[in-house]
């Protein structure tokens, strides 16, 4: 079923070229210098004044990648990446750590103002209380390192650790070195091992045993200067019966030249421990001709290593001109769960290459895969997943859902699900339907008034929303922004 | 690094038959260099992830020679009791002796493929040309060793009430046999045809075949296909599909034979409005191993695809579907339905499923499925509650679970035969 007039608009509202994130913030920053060699892994080491053990690491990374290639098996399509022509570091100039938000270049400040991030607390504050939500902790990430992490008392009195990673390894070496990929291993793939050489900045989370954590936390990632890449590296920990919930946002200037953004995010949840990630990306896009863009190629696997524990990713993928992104979970602790829950749109000339891993390997382990992909304009949009049962995992059950919706003639919707059942007891259901709206539902609205424009619309919130309301109130709003897009005819 | 049977087979592909004219040779040599260039696939080649078959064919075996008739007489079983015209191709010949070439109805040619190749018939112009255009090395194998098979033309508007059954038949020593076979349908023709294999249990044979049928305006078309090879043997078969507009089509396949088998499906809906179904049912024991791949191509509006596979997996057996459902950006108002489910009886059994759209058209319904799973405790315990003792009990739901794939079949008898086969196979594992 063609998409009807309404939705065509709505999406041309949220079309690349209306993508109001592409300033740019003219700062000095100090750099690496371009291109890519073990003086460059030792630079970024220096400058981050990193221990003897994770030079090693980032080296022995490093010297590994050398050997890799690039994998070419994702339905994306795009030129070859000029490793050598790229800053593999950059950072706003400024005195050595700043001690409070008041020494912040102000530019900085004024560029996450404009994005609509508070880092000041106080502001933070009187910003929510006008909402009445509740407050979030946000880590700001501008190029290659963290400019601000606000509520760190607040939390540190709960016992919680949230600070960026290069702090991290410092003040808490013995929990960096025992989980640091540990559930990313460093050679994992071309662009997890890329990261883990020169992986600059990024969040690092602790939640104690027993604590919830109080308050929601927030990494905001912000790629500003020409020709860098940004790689940052976010672990969380979830000790045995903790609960935390972390939300992720990305923005970046609009320019010709495509960036390179390659993250490792891991996490780690304890036996009863219970992490939620959620990322709203928007990535700059690119033009509607294809120029431009970020190149986002993430790694980001949780592992349930603990018994009844649970990690469950929710993400709006609407930028980056190429998305490679597989969100994962392996659930090895018995009666684990993981979930997956996804809206990807793609415009313009926008590759979509998303889906995520579910690896069972305990008992009774469960899973949930919900993706929402709609394409329109030129762009491509595939679902690529795995479903895998070991041969111990008896009981494992799982029930994925992927639809997808065609706004256009000219893109094109993809569905790539591998299912792998190696254990008699394991129950597992895959479908990806036409989510054409039922003849039914849209009878039963007409019947009671409401004109097929208005019951579609009303139909089509019912689809999405089983993405939508797992995203933390505060992102519920912003990702509703970006998504007022209706559903009414797709194909799985 | 080349393995031993990439080796034998590239010696074999140095003598290649030089009859069929000059096209059906180039086709012969093309087919070897890109063997020759490629060899055989492995898991790193996504098509073959499964089925890895430079492990899984260890040795390339010496071509086969002609069999005794009295002896492939004595083999051939499969669909006998059935009213059928039979043909019996063995060890990758035809067998005229055994074979209904008599009284064909009018409109209604059969001919051996060497036969037609020697005599330059006028409908081998369309052997091989239903290759799709990618490299397949089975296929590749096939075009370039296979020198017969079976040629069936049906001439427009004739309606072939009795099937035709192409009974592939292997005996004697462990060899490998390659047939290529040519359906071609007139424009409002109809015809049933069947094809089954079977071989001895304990010879580790291996069988290569591929039939091609060319599917005309209006035509309508029912494949059967039966493959009850030996246990050992490797059974690798291609179908290759034209389908032109208004075409009815329906294809079904029952598996339990062969130590290793795959068979790939292709299928080019060229013409509009047409209706096809691609359905299977799998029963597997033991260390079996079967891959049915499927690759659906719409290039034109308005048809509607429904495939439908029922693996049902005993012991350490292994099941893989592929299925891709492609829809081009032409191909509006194509309606897609591609669905399997996998019942796993053996603790070491495993289900590995790929169902795949691809989807440049705004205006379709496409949707897949795929399930996996034991049997529903609370079915079998409804069912022993009324004392029906446990084997029995998982055998009538079996049989109800792929019933519902066998009960495509529209030819009477043979829909018949296969419900027996199916009854034999859960009888054997009582």
């Amino acid at each position: 079923m063609p998409a009807v007039q309404e939705t065509v608009e709505q999406v041309r509202s949220i079309d690349v070229d209306q993508y109001k994130y592409g300033f740019f913030t003219d700062i000095e920053s100090e750099k690496a210098p371009k291109g890519l060699d073990e003086d460059t892994v030792r630079f970024i080491s220096a400058k981050k004044n990193e221990p003897e053990w994770l030079l090693e690491w980032r080296l022995d990374a490093f010297r590994r990648w050398q050997t890799m290639q690039e994998p070419k098996w994702a339905r994306v399509d795009y030129p070859a990446i000029p490793y050598q022509e790229l800053y593999y570091y950059s950072a706003p100039k400024q005195k050595a750590g700043p001690k409070s938000i008041d020494e912040i270049d102000p530019e900085i400040l004024a560029t996450y103002e404009k994005l609509g991030i508070p880092l000041r607390e106080r502001d933070a504050l009187l910003g929510i209380e006008s909402t009445g939500g509740s407050r979030v902790a946000v880590d700001a990430v501008f190029d290659s390192v963290s400019v601000a992490t606000t509520f760190k008392e607040e939390l540190a009195k709960a016992g919680v650790i949230f600070m960026p990673i290069s702090e991290a390894v410092r003040e808490h070496p013995e929990l960096v070195k025992k989980y640091l990929g540990s559930v990313v291993p460093v050679t994992d793939n071309f662009f997890a091992t890329l990261n883990s050489a020169v992986f600059s900045d990024g969040s690092f989370v602790y939640v104690p045993k027993g604590v919830r954590c109080p308050m929601e936390l927030s990494t905001y990632f912000r790629i500003n200067e020409r020709n860098t890449g940004q790689f940052e590296r976010t672990l969380i920990i979830a000790d045995e019966g903790s609960y935390v919930s972390y939300l992720e946002g990305c923005t970046a200037p609009m320019r010709d030249e495509n960036q390179l953004h390659a993250a490792v995010v891991e996490l780690v949840a304890l036996a009863d421990a219970e992490i939620k990630y959620s990322t709203v990306q928007n990535w700059y896009p690119g033009d509607s001709q294809g120029k431009g863009g970020i190149f986002n190629f993430v790694t980001k696997r949780g592992d349930c290593r603990g018994d009844r524990s649970k990690i469950s990713w929710t993400q709006v993928e609407t930028g980056s001109a190429i998305t490679w992104k597989y969100p994962s979970c392996i659930l090895r602790g018995d009666n684990s769960q993981g979930e997956f829950y996804s809206i990807a749109i793609s415009n313009g000339r926008q590759q979509v290459d998303s889906g995520t891993k579910m690896i069972h390997l305990g008992k009774n382990t469960s899973s949930r895969i919900i993706s929402k992909g709609i394409a329109a304009g030129r762009s491509d949009n595939t679902y690529r997943g795995l479903v895998s049962a070991h041969r111990k995992a008896t009981g494992a059950r799982n029930f994925t859902n992927c639809d997808s919706l065609l706004i256009g003639d000219q893109c094109g919707a993809h569905t790539v699900p591998y299912i792998e059942s190696k254990n008699s007891s394991a129950h597992f259901e895959h479908e990806a339907t036409t989510s054409k709206i039922s003849e039914d539902q849209l009878f039963y609205c007409r019947q009671r008034g409401l004109d097929p424009e208005e019951a579609t619309a009303l139909i089509v919130n019912g689809f999405v929303k089983d993405v939508l309301q797992q995203l933390p109130m505060e992102f519920a709003v912003e990702a509703q922004k970006l998504i007022s897009v209706s559903l009414e005819g797709s194909v799985g | 690094m080349r393995t031993p049977a990439e080796q034998g087979l590239s010696g074999e592909l140095k003598k290649l038959s030089a009859t069929g004219g000059a096209r059906i040779v180039a086709l012969r040599e093309a087919a070897a260099k890109a063997f020759n260039d490629n060899g055989l696939p492995h898991r790193r080649v996504e098509e073959w992830k499964y089925t890895d078959l430079r492990t899984l064919v260890r040795e390339a075996l010496p071509i086969s020679t002609p069999a005794q008739s009295v002896v492939v007489e004595a083999h051939a079983r499969l669909l006998v009791d059935t009213e059928v015209r039979r043909i019996v191709v063995a060890n990758g010949a035809v067998v005229p002796e055994l074979s209904g070439f008599a009284d064909l109805e009018p409109g209604l040619s059969i001919q051996p493929l060497a036969q037609a190749l020697a005599a330059g018939s006028d409908v081998v112009t369309r052997l091989g040309s239903l290759e799709p255009g990618r490299y397949d090395a089975v296929l590749a194998l096939n075009t370039a060793l296979a020198v017969d098979g079976v040629v069936i033309a049906v001439a427009p508007g004739t309606v072939i009430e009795r099937p035709i059954h192409v009974a592939h038949v292997f005996s004697g020593k462990a060899a490998a046999s390659f047939a290529r076979n040519l359906v071609v349908l007139g424009e409002g023709a109809s015809l049933t045809y069947a094809e089954s294999f079977e071989g001895p249990e304990g010879a580790a044979y291996q069988v290569n075949s591929a039939t091609e049928f060319v599917v005309a305006d209006a035509s309508s078309l029912d494949v059967v296909r039966v493959q009850e090879e030996g246990a050992s043997a490797i059974h690798l078969s291609t179908l290759l599909f034209e389908v032109g507009k208004d075409v009815k089509l329906n294809a079904f396949g029952f598996t339990s034979g062969a130590a290793v088998s795959r068979t790939s499906l292709y299928a080019r809906l060229i013409g509009a409005d047409s209706a096809v179904s691609f359905n299977g049912a799998l029963l597997l024991k033991d260390r079996q191993h079967a891959d049915s791949t499927l690759f659906v191509d719409h290039q034109t509006t308005g048809c509607e695809s429904r495939e439908l596979f029922k693996h049902v997996l005993d012991d350490s057996s292994r099941g893989v579907f592929q299925g891709k459902i492609v829809v081009r950006q032409p191909a509006q108002k194509t309606d897609g339905r591609m669905m399997s489910r996998a019942l796993i009886l053996g603790d070491d059994a495993e289900m590995d499923n790929k169902p795949e759209l691809e989807i440049f058209a705004d205006d379709v319904a496409c949707g897949h499925g795929a399930t996996c799973g034991a049997i529903d405790d609370d079915l079998l315990f409804y069912l022993r509650a009324r004392g029906i003792p446990l084997k029995e009990a998982q055998s009538l739901l079996v049989q109800a679970f792929v019933g519902e794939a066998i009960e495509t079949v529209a030819n009477d008898a043979l829909r018949d035969a296969l419900v027996e086969r199916a009854e034999t196979w859960l009888k054997a594992r009582a």
